[in-house]
């Protein structure tokens, strides 16, 4: 069995035999994770670059982490300390950075396609590590992991997004792979937030967290992106806390054993109330753990053999 | 063309295992810091029926550990096809035990290489043993068996299979001519 492409761009490409292959090597790399020597040989001498022009905490380490753990070695480079500061655009740095010949390149960018761009001009295996709006597929696998890991499948169940819709480059990979996947994806957030035409994604939208988590399996919160404040998309955050935050008022609509997952960063007190985030229902930090198993994962089917 | 040639039948298999545990016991003295390591995925039906046999004899049981050494390959840079990874699970320590890999064919050796570079990664054995059903020649690595179900001198244009009902539905070694 083999991942027949050169790069990870999006999940929208992805179709549901890739993302299983995907799945299930990924749930074989949990347990190099549990080792007390959490090392192995695969990817030696493999060099991975962590190309990053946004800033990221837990897919950059996590990106790291993957390759390190398979024996590869990656570099990280963040647009803030390399020469983007001088005015060199991302062709010249993905030129150069091919010139010194990794075999793979993980790059987030604020504009969407930019990892799309390097896929056609370089050779190596280019991972989408979020492109603006657009995708963020590592994230959606590693839900997808999350998911079928604590529900033993995914098809049949009731997934509710609640949020900054229209900005998340999580949402859209995730309302890809989940409805690809077989389950019934509810997208809820203001109006502002929701981008006219996500109906023809295969979703259903609700203006209210109230009918969208109702008997929900699995309730997805974004991170509401507090920099769109000035934006006038929503007059405050408190006001937003107010009628779009999971809290214990309204968590009870959903079925007795959801689960419930963010992408983190987490704005406690505003999308998600503190006693949620940390309570029995969420799945969280779960979600941070399989992220580095979906890695290997990608990581080790991108790489070697000779073409 | 092909021909297939069964070598070895339920109860010759059945038979070799029994032997295979009590020579298991012999060497090693017993039970004690005694474990057992398949590898995925033939090896782990043999191992799992060696640790039943091992146990009805000396009325103890035995830890079991899978060992998946697809990670631990010598080909994934140079083979195009990227080989399914299986699991492993040893729950276990390994630091002073005495382990036994099972493994159903011993062929060129480099799984074998594979499976103890991934074992010393799991710990400090005391030692590893190797027991194989099928020994069939054609090293191309320094390793041999402790333990052999039968020695099946073969030529390279012969496969040799060992099918279990575990997986396969019978029990039985067949040879297989292509040419």
């Amino acid at each position: 069995m083999k991942l027949n492409r050169k790069d990870i761009l999006g999940i929208q490409e992805l179709s549901v035999e890739e993302i299983n292959l995907i799945l299930e090597t990924a749930d074989s790399f949990i347990e190099v994770s549990t080792r007390e020597i959490k090392k192995v040989p695969t990817l030696r001498g493999k060099t991975v670059i962590n190309l990053f022009y946004e800033a990221s905490t837990r897919t950059r380490t996590s990106f790291e982490i993957a390759g390190k753990r398979l024996g590869a070695d990656t570099i990280n480079i963040s647009a803030s300390t390399s020469s983007v500061v001088k005015g060199e655009t991302l062709i010249d740095t993905a030129r150069n950075l091919e010139a010194m010949n990794p075999d793979v390149i993980v790059i987030r960018h604020a504009a969407a396609g930019a990892p799309h761009m390097l896929a056609g001009l370089l050779r190596q295996s280019i991972i989408n590590a979020g492109d603006g709006a657009h995708e963020h597929p590592t994230q959606a696998l590693l839900d997808l992991m999350t998911i079928r890991a604590k529900k033993g499948g995914i098809a049949g169940l009731k997934v509710a997004i609640v949020g900054d819709i229209a900005h998340s480059r999580v949402a859209r990979s995730n309302i890809h792979g989940l409805t690809k996947m077989g389950a019934a994806v509810i997208v809820a957030g203001p109006a502002t937030m929701i981008p006219r035409g996500i109906e023809k994604m295969g979703v259903v939208v609700h203006t209210q967290i109230e009918e969208a988590i109702r008997e929900a399996d699995i309730i997805m919160m974004l991170r509401i992106q507090t920099e769109r404040e000035q934006q006038n998309i929503f007059p405050s955050l408190r006001e937003y806390a107010q009628y779009f935050s999971l809290n214990r008022g309204n968590i009870g609509l959903a079925r007795k054993d959801v689960l419930i997952m963010h992408p983190g960063p987490m704005n406690r007190g505003v999308e998600i109330s503190p006693d949620i985030a940390d309570g029995p229902h969420s799945i969280i930090l779960d979600q941070v753990t399989n992220g580095v198993a979906v890695r290997m994962a990608l990581l080790y089917l991108l790489t070697g053999g000779v073409s | 063309m092909e021909k297939k040639k069964i070598v070895m039948d339920a109860e010759g298999i059945d038979r070799s295992l029994t032997r295979i545990a009590y020579e298991i016991l012999e060497k090693n003295k017993g039970v004690e810091k005694l474990v057992l390591v398949g590898i995925q995925t033939g090896g782990v039906f043999l191992a799992e029926r060696l640790r039943r046999k091992i146990s009805e004899i000396e009325g103890r049981g035995i830890p079991l550990g899978i060992l998946d050494i697809t990670l631990y390959r010598d080909d994934l840079q140079t083979s195009h096809l990227k080989p399914r990874l299986g699991k492993t699970d040893i729950s276990f320590s390994l630091n002073d035990k005495k382990v036994v890999l099972v493994d159903d064919v011993l062929f060129t050796g480099r799984t074998i290489r594979a499976a103890m570079d991934a074992l010393i990664d799991f710990g400090r054995p005391r030692s590893i043993q190797l027991t194989v059903l099928i020994d069939r020649g054609h090293r191309e690595l320094p390793i041999r068996a402790d333990f052999v179900g039968k020695n099946l001198p073969s030529s390279l244009w012969e496969a040799v299979s060992v099918d279990l009902t575990e997986k396969n539905g019978r029990d039985e070694v067949v040879v297989v001519l292509n040419g």
